[in-house]
């Protein structure tokens, strides 16, 4: 059986939609940064899978990539290290508990 | 292709030469000598911004990956001027207890964003829009995070960094579409390829989503309240003039260079979205009573205004746009100066707080006054003029209802704005804050703000001046 260019973008698609509803319904921050990098990582599906199979003669999908990959990791870092912060401030990381800037 | 590429990159390399030489000052020097960090980077900045003061010539580098537009010049002047006036304000927080010890990191978080909007700005491709936003938005996370004692600001740093992040995913997603259906990513050649088919208004959606975010336009404004409350006071000046000003104005230029053959389809989206803006930003600052909060909803408003140059893709409407963004920034900056030194004297930050200020302070309130007055629209201020061009800009293309709907709401903020003058002049208190004495280089930046405020909308040669570099679809 040949794998055509939809089956990866059905998963990409997948990947996206499962990443917006853990980011809206996950209580840990650590379970809801998982989900931004499951949007991330869908990202990175859609282009190589475009470039490979429509326009094979190009780098620029690969590229961008690679780029998106490094971009998400310093994203994850940061996002880490406050998070950390976060646990040192309050001594947990729902989110429940961030409550305390609001209208 | 050479090196001679570089070239073209001058306020890019001058920045990165002003980095470079603060970090290994702040490595190297001596406990006595770093007691002059803060005066130094201020002269080394002010260097940076004359040497660039005046745009270059148009001109393309490494392959078209870079773009530069005197207007994109100018937009980065206006930015350096801004950021000028944020370092000046920022020494008493710096110079504080809690602070003092990791102060150099500050220069040079501050200015990596800096330089993460001059590539935003003269970007001529997605991947180097793309690098540019995330060298804007990362590092902004770090700065609204600094204070690392104190619960609001953790908190106001993850709410940032979670929602920055998933901002950027929606907009990468719009991008790897775009990819998709054009195969190219430069914005020379993309508009050959845009036909209006449906997965490509798709991905325009998901793409704007990035920019919408960044200049916190109403469905996706949830953030921007809660930051700006919680992180340090001008950290929170620096997010709501030169974050959102560099993010109005990449918006325009890439609506303008890249979608303009979409330009029906995101009219109608701007319609909405600034209906939508400038109403419930309005309606939800009237409530407020901490300033800083208070703040935040009238830059929400202030953005739904900016979004009416944009929406006219005209050359008036780049003119008036960039010239609001000025005026913005120096009547935001004043606003965020008082406020800063009065919160760093006395820990008072609510509107009653200010009540009878005027007794105590009397400078400080006139030059707040001044300020809000301009963020109102009153003339002969600036904001009065800068309001009435980008509301001519809308009108030339036939938006007369949508002006309509911003007259009726500049009323709305008219009266918040005034509660906060009746506040500081008229209510009567027993305790009001004590006499506020204020450094230096507060009162400079104060100064100049004030300046700006009066001057910019008398000296029409400015706006003559921006109008000349401005091009529209």
């Amino acid at each position: 059986m040949e794998i055509t260019m939809e089956y990866y973008l059905v998963i990409s698609t997948i990947m996206l939609f499962a990443g917006i509803y853990g980011f809206i319904t996950r209580r840990n921050m650590l379970a809801v940064l998982i989900s931004i990098e499951l949007i991330l990582n869908s990202v990175d599906i859609n282009f190589v899978a475009f470039n490979r199979f429509l326009f094979p003669g190009q780098m620029e999908g690969f590229f961008f990539t690679l780029f998106a990959i490094g971009v998400s990791a310093c994203e994850t870092a940061v996002a880490i290290a406050i998070i950390i912060n976060v646990y040192r401030n309050i001594r947990n990381i729902q989110v429940k508990n961030l409550d305390k800037l609001k209208d | 292709m050479g090196y001679s590429n570089f070239l073209f990159l001058k306020e890019e390399l001058s920045l990165i030469a002003v980095m470079v030489i603060l970090l290994v000052y702040d490595i190297f020097g001596s406990k006595k000598s770093l007691n002059y960090f803060h005066p130094v980077a201020c002269v080394l900045f002010l260097a940076h911004t004359l040497l660039n003061l005046f745009p270059s010539e148009a001109s393309e580098a490494f392959g078209g990956m870079i773009i530069n537009t005197p207007m994109g010049d100018i937009v980065k002047t206006i930015l350096n001027v801004g950021t000028l006036i944020v370092l000046l304000q920022a020494r008493n927080w710096l110079h504080s207890e809690a602070v003092l010890i990791r102060r150099g990191e500050f220069y040079f978080i501050l200015f990596s964003t800096l330089l993460g909007m001059y590539f935003m700005i003269s970007s001529g491709n997605f991947l180097m829009f793309f690098i540019g936003l995330e060298m804007a938005s990362i590092p902004t996370a770090v700065l609204a995070a600094y204070d690392k004692y104190k619960h609001d600001t953790a908190e106001a740093g993850a709410k940032y960094i979670l929602s920055a992040a998933f901002a950027s995913g929606l907009s990468l997603y719009g991008i790897s579409l775009i990819y998709g259906t054009t195969g190219t990513l430069y914005f020379a050649d993309l508009p050959a390829h845009i036909d209006g088919s449906t997965l490509q208004i798709m991905a325009f959606a998901f793409f704007a989503v990035g920019l919408f975010f960044k200049i916190s336009l109403v469905p996706f404004h949830l953030w921007t309240a809660d930051v700006y409350q919680g992180a340090p006071t001008t950290v929170t000046a620096y997010l709501s003039v030169i974050s959102k000003g560099a993010g109005a104005f990449v918006l325009m230029t890439i609506l303008y260079k890249v979608f303009g053959n979409l330009i029906d389809e995101w009219r109608t989206i701007c319609y909405a979205l600034i209906v939508l803006t400038i109403t419930v930003a309005n309606l939800f600052a009237i409530r407020q009573q901490n300033l800083k909060r208070f703040l935040a909803y009238s830059s929400i408003s202030q953005a739904g205004y900016i979004l009416l140059g944009v929406i006219s893709g005209n050359e008036l409407g780049m003119t008036s746009l960039v010239y609001y963004i000025l005026v913005y920034m120096i009547s935001n900056l004043a606003i965020f100066g008082v406020i800063g030194i009065i919160e760093h004297r006395t820990g008072k930050i609510t509107i009653n707080d200010y009540n009878g200020l005027y007794k105590t302070n009397p400078r400080l309130s006139f030059v707040m006054m001044l300020a809000l007055f301009s963020l109102a629209g009153i003339p002969p201020f600036a904001g009065f003029f800068s309001k009435f061009f980008i509301f001519a800009a809308a009108a030339q293309e036939g938006f007369y209802v949508l002006v309509l709907i911003a007259c009726l709401n500049t009323i709305i903020s008219l009266y918040y704005y005034l509660l906060v003058v009746k506040a500081m002049f008229i209510n009567k208190n027993d305790t009001p804050i004590e006499t506020v004495h204020s450094d230096a280089y507060t009162r400079i930046s104060l100064v100049a703000c004030t300046i700006g405020v009066i001057a910019l909308g008398l000296i029409s040669a400015i706006y003559e001046q921006l109008g000349t570099f401005s091009f529209g679809i």
